[in-house]
């Protein structure tokens, strides 16, 4: 394998089509653009094939040559491969036949698909000679560069909105990072996060190390393809914050079709935001290109509670292009969809879960998505880091004393 | 004149002749952008697109306000306001 050097051959804008060399670079210099990863197709299409993929360890790492590292993994060598879980139960609810559930809830070692971008990003940040790794983050991401920083023995340092979920905090503290909470939204974070990037001279994973980190993101798409005997699901209903997982599960599909890994078909494949921060969903809806931010956030949904989405253009195009569309269902849906979820399937999703089971109803009440047709939901991260969405949203515990007359009596109350 | 002060972010820097932020005036944001073209050529080209407009990805804050929320390039600026210049392309989550 031509590892060495990797199968990615530059840095490409995605507007003007300027190549830049393969550095801490993410913005183009001329139009300011996105800058993207370009691979080497040809050569890789020699060297992959299902069999060398299926012979490798359980890991997104098995797809090593569409991720942009040159060397081998140094970071997250055990991220990714969760389980795709057909939900004939959660199925027979939305009344359709064939539900698979991506379950990132348990990806390894922070329960969110933030593992498998961080697991790139600080791999190549340590290839690019950087000991110090930072982010802007709503919880998640903060939580895997803490914890994968921690493992790797690199310096941290993650930015949050002070208002987060205790779990969220708590859980990139307990890992020794530097955390410093803004008063501010994610958006006032980020921008910060953008000037602080260009006077310090750290690995910021969605700044400056955005492109490399970016693409983690394709492992979900390849991942879903294998998992459902290397074909493609005829709907795949994804959550949006920035909106850069959905154009990245797009390009994983495009990618496995060019390199002959999966047959071509069309995936449509949806956006889902909640209503109380929807400036991507309300755009496609409105039927326009121009993304109106949303300044004051408001909706239990922290963790997509991004106003000002960077790839909200790309995710509006991917939806266009693959024929998908998108719901903004409100807090009350999306606790409904946590319910249902667990319920159902004994899966304990974060809240951007239940905005994604929660739109799933709503296209298949309008008619989207038809009952014998195969859907994959990506559920993103874990519900145990969001307890204050369904904390007295659920029932409550009896509480008797230790009698077993007493608990007979509950029973027989029941009856 | 007083002025206001620009910070420029590094994909515009080798303009500013490695400058972090810069003096500019004028009434407007329209008007800010337009001097800081008379002091570093092309700048204005990389802002903005061959209809004036600003492009796609190009933020710009006046005291952290984001300007499209506020009349976009019409925007009026007074001395000792603080503009930010940032690429829309970062965040994740």
């Amino acid at each position: 394998m031509k590892a060495k050097h990797g199968f990615f051959t530059s840095l490409k804008c995605r507007e003007c089509g300027r190549h830049y060399p393969k550095e801490a670079l993410h913005v183009c210099e001329f139009c300011f653009g996105p800058l993207e990863v370009d691979y080497d197709y040809d050569t890789i299409k020699t060297t992959i094939s299902r069999e060398r993929i299926e012979s490798r360890p359980q890991t997104m790492w098995r797809y090593r040559e569409l991720l942009p590292i040159e060397g081998e993994p140094t970071v997250g060598f055990e991220v990714g491969f969760t389980p795709l879980v057909k939900a004939d139960r959660l199925a027979k609810r939305l009344g359709l036949r064939q539900v698979w559930l991506k379950n990132d809830t348990v990806n390894y070692p922070t329960l969110s698909f933030k593992d498998r971008v961080v697991s790139v990003a600080l791999s190549r940040a340590r290839e690019l000679g950087f000991d110090v790794v930072a982010c802007a983050s709503t919880g998640n991401l903060a939580n895997s560069v803490a914890a994968n920083a921690a493992g790797a023995g690199l310096k941290s340092y993650v930015f949050i909105p002070a208002d987060l979920e205790t779990g969220k905090v708590l859980g990139s503290l307990v890992y020794g990072t530097n955390v410093v909470g803004i008063h501010g939204t994610y958006d006032e974070v980020n921008r910060l996060c953008s000037e602080i990037a260009g006077k310090y001279g750290w690995a910021f994973v969605n700044v400056n190390i955005r492109p490399y980190y970016a693409e983690g993101s394709k492992a979900m798409g390849y991942e879903i393809a294998e998992q459902l005997g290397w074909r493609l699901p005829d709907h795949v209903v994804v959550p949006m914050a920035g909106g850069s997982l959905i154009t990245k599960i797009h390009k994983a599909f495009k990618e496995f079709v060019r390199l002959g890994l999966a047959d071509d078909h069309e995936s449509r494949i949806h956006g889902a935001q909640a209503e109380g921060c929807a400036p991507i969903v309300n755009a496609l809806k409105a039927g326009v290109d121009i993304i109106k931010p949303v300044s004051k956030p408001h909706t239990i949904v922290k963790s997509l509670a991004i106003g000002n989405p960077a790839d909200g253009f790309y995710s509006i195009q991917t939806m266009k292009q693959t024929g998908g569309w998108a719901e903004n269902p409100d807090d009350d849906e999306v606790v409904a969809g946590i319910r249902l979820l667990a319920e159902t399937e004994g899966i304990f999703a974060e809240t951007a879960g239940g905005v994604t089971v929660a739109a799933a109803k709503r296209l298949v009440e309008g008619g989207r998505i038809k009952r014998d047709e195969s859907v994959v939901l990506c559920i993103t991260g874990h519900g145990l880091k969001t307890q204050e969405a369904v904390n007295g949203r659920c029932s409550e515990p009896r509480l008797i004393g230790p009698h077993l007359r007493e608990f007979s009596a509950l029973v027989e109350q029941e009856k | 004149m007083m002025g206001v002060n620009v910070r420029i972010p590094t994909p515009l820097r080798k303009l500013t002749q490695d400058k972090e932020t810069v003096q500019a005036s004028g009434a407007t944001i329209q008007a800010i952008v337009d001097d800081l073209e008379k002091q570093y050529p092309g700048l204005k080209e990389r802002l903005c697109d061959e209809r004036g407009e600003l492009r796609r990805f190009v933020n710009i804050y006046l005291n952290d306000e984001d300007i499209r929320f506020a009349q976009g390039k019409a925007t009026p600026v007074k001395d000792g306001d603080e503009i930010s210049i940032i690429p829309a392309i970062a965040g994740g989550k």
